[in-house]
């Protein structure tokens, strides 16, 4: 996996760190929209998109490169939208395998690979420069349901520690798969499956079990179904003011877009 | 006598299968004592302690915490008296930030923001951890862990400390200065549960000895931990004439 979900830097002081996370979170939201939105036949735009991406990169301290190598990772998923090559109706460029591309069909799936990759930016910019426990604020107070913020936040919290037991589950069995003397060693596949199947179990039932624990040592601390934090401090127009020069930004290109590049 | 903390009378619990965990469990904690709760592995020493701030319920028995009987409505302020610290830090630990994690129960508790910081802030100074709020409790180390353990449960200011096997896992050195933290806490009723006989012998003034679910021996720590013959008998051993 490219992006590591460990390597978050976050103690940044930039005005990108310094901005408030519900602020942060509503203009992420905001851009993302902006750039699905995006008319694909807009092909100017996005340049000036990926420029506004970047400038925030650059604000926030994290190399424009790097973001743009780890906003590939969503890539992949947008081979989903491959099939419009072949479906959208439009003049046909050229055949494979039987199958016509259209020009329509090549400049609606160039734009989704863009869109998406524009996008993903963002988000890693976002989770990079926000401390994830901010986040998880800001979405309750935006109105996410608690349950699914507390959801998150506790998967976030024993990731870890799962994968520290699946580390020791696999290191008992490296430690005893000995290789003998004479012959291959290894065992058959059924019966290799049947151990990497036990194991999962294993790790599902010490995850059942832990989760037990968990909750008993909420319990005990007066846990009663409704989880309480200290409140956040008011969100003032001082604080929530630079958030909007990202939306004029995108604004600004989404009129162009519309008025003049979509022809 | 002094002030009775926690009385339990006649106790029973069966395990969902039907085994017997405890058995006609009976007796009394008085506020500023230290007791020590020994008994091999599987003698209901963790099923004991669970029932002490209702996390599991007995269909038979009495337990009255500080006056107040243990039932579904005062659950939840024998919850705040109660502090119960499991041996699993990972598992007591559930929050991302240290913060978080020490305030859980002064916010339960309803109190108000500027006071849950001001307890938080004195829990961790009370076990030497000043400065760890902002630190995220998966990267602290065992013995970092189990102090911040007992920081989330110190912040509820309950009237007995309850840990669960406060030594396993712990290096010697982790091992000593949890020991002398908790000899810091001169005026806490403490009840630890634990194999460290050691630990027992320093930090108890009294000891229960737990067998089979049923209370083998209450007594002086100095006289019982020190007679072999007894320890022997329960799968424990003797604390060396010192």
């Amino acid at each position: 996996m490219q992006f590591n979900v460990k390597d978050r830097p976050s103690m940044g002081d930039t005005p990108l760190h310094a901005l408030d996370p519900r602020m942060k979170l509503v203009v992420a939201v905001l851009l993302i929209v902006g750039i699905v939105l995006t008319p694909e036949r807009a092909l100017p735009a996005y340049p000036l998109l990926w420029a506004l991406v970047a400038s925030l990169a650059v604000i926030g301290r994290v190399g424009v490169w790097r973001l743009a190598r780890l906003g590939t990772v969503a890539l992949p998923f947008a081979l989903a939208g491959l099939t419009l090559l072949f479906t959208t109706p439009g003049q046909p460029l050229a055949t494979v395998g039987g199958l016509t591309i259209s020009d329509a069909g090549l400049l609606r799936f160039v734009s989704i690979l863009i869109k998406s990759w524009l996008a993903t930016q963002v988000s890693i910019l976002l989770s990079l420069t926000t401390p994830f426990t901010d986040l998880l604020g800001a979405l309750e107070s935006l109105g996410i349901p608690q349950t699914l913020v507390l959801i998150t936040s506790f998967l976030y919290r024993y990731v870890f520690t799962l994968n520290d037991e699946a580390d020791r589950l696999r290191q008992a069995r490296a430690s005893r798969s000995a290789a003998p003397t004479y012959g291959r060693g290894g065992g058959r596949w059924w019966w290799r499956a049947q151990v990497a199947g036990g194991m999962i179990g294993n790790l599902f039932l010490r995850s059942t079990e832990r989760s037990e624990r968990v909750y008993a040592a909420m319990l005990a601390r007066g846990f009663s179904g409704q989880m309480r934090a200290i409140a956040p401090p008011p969100l003032t127009w001082r604080a929530a003011l630079p958030g909007l020069l990202p939306l004029l930004g995108l604004i600004v290109i989404e009129v162009l877009a519309r008025l003049w590049w979509n022809g | 006598m002094s002030e009775m903390l926690i009385q339990v009378q006649g106790l029973y619990y069966h395990y969902p299968d039907g085994t017997a965990a405890l058995e006609d469990v009976s007796f009394t904690i008085h506020r500023g004592e230290k007791v020590g709760l020994i008994g091999p592995n599987g003698a209901g020493k963790s099923t004991l302690l669970l029932h002490l701030n209702g996390i599991l319920r007995s269909s038979s028995g009495q337990i009255t915490i500080d006056g107040l009987p243990l039932t579904e409505r005062s659950l939840r302020q024998i919850r705040a008296q109660v502090g119960l610290v499991f041996q699993n830090p990972d598992d007591q630990l559930f929050s991302t930030y240290v913060h978080q994690d020490v305030a859980f129960g002064p916010l339960h508790m309803g109190l108000p923001d500027a006071e849950v910081e001001r307890r938080v802030e004195q829990a961790l100074e009370a076990v030497g951890m000043r400065g760890a709020a902002g630190r995220i409790s998966f990267h602290l180390s065992g013995g970092e862990k189990k102090r911040i353990a007992i920081a989330t449960v110190l912040s509820m200011q309950p009237k007995i400390l309850i840990l669960d096997e406060p030594s396993s896992g712990l290096d010697p050195r982790g091992r000593r200065s949890l020991i002398q933290l908790l000899a810091s806490f001169t005026d806490q009723t403490l009840l630890i549960s634990t194999h460290d006989m050691r630990l027992a012998y320093d930090l108890c003034s009294r000891v229960i000895v737990l067998d089979e679910g049923k209370i083998a021996a209450d007594g002086p720590a100095a006289d019982l931990l020190t007679d072999a013959i007894l320890m022997e008998r329960h799968g424990l051993e003797s604390v060396g004439h010192v």
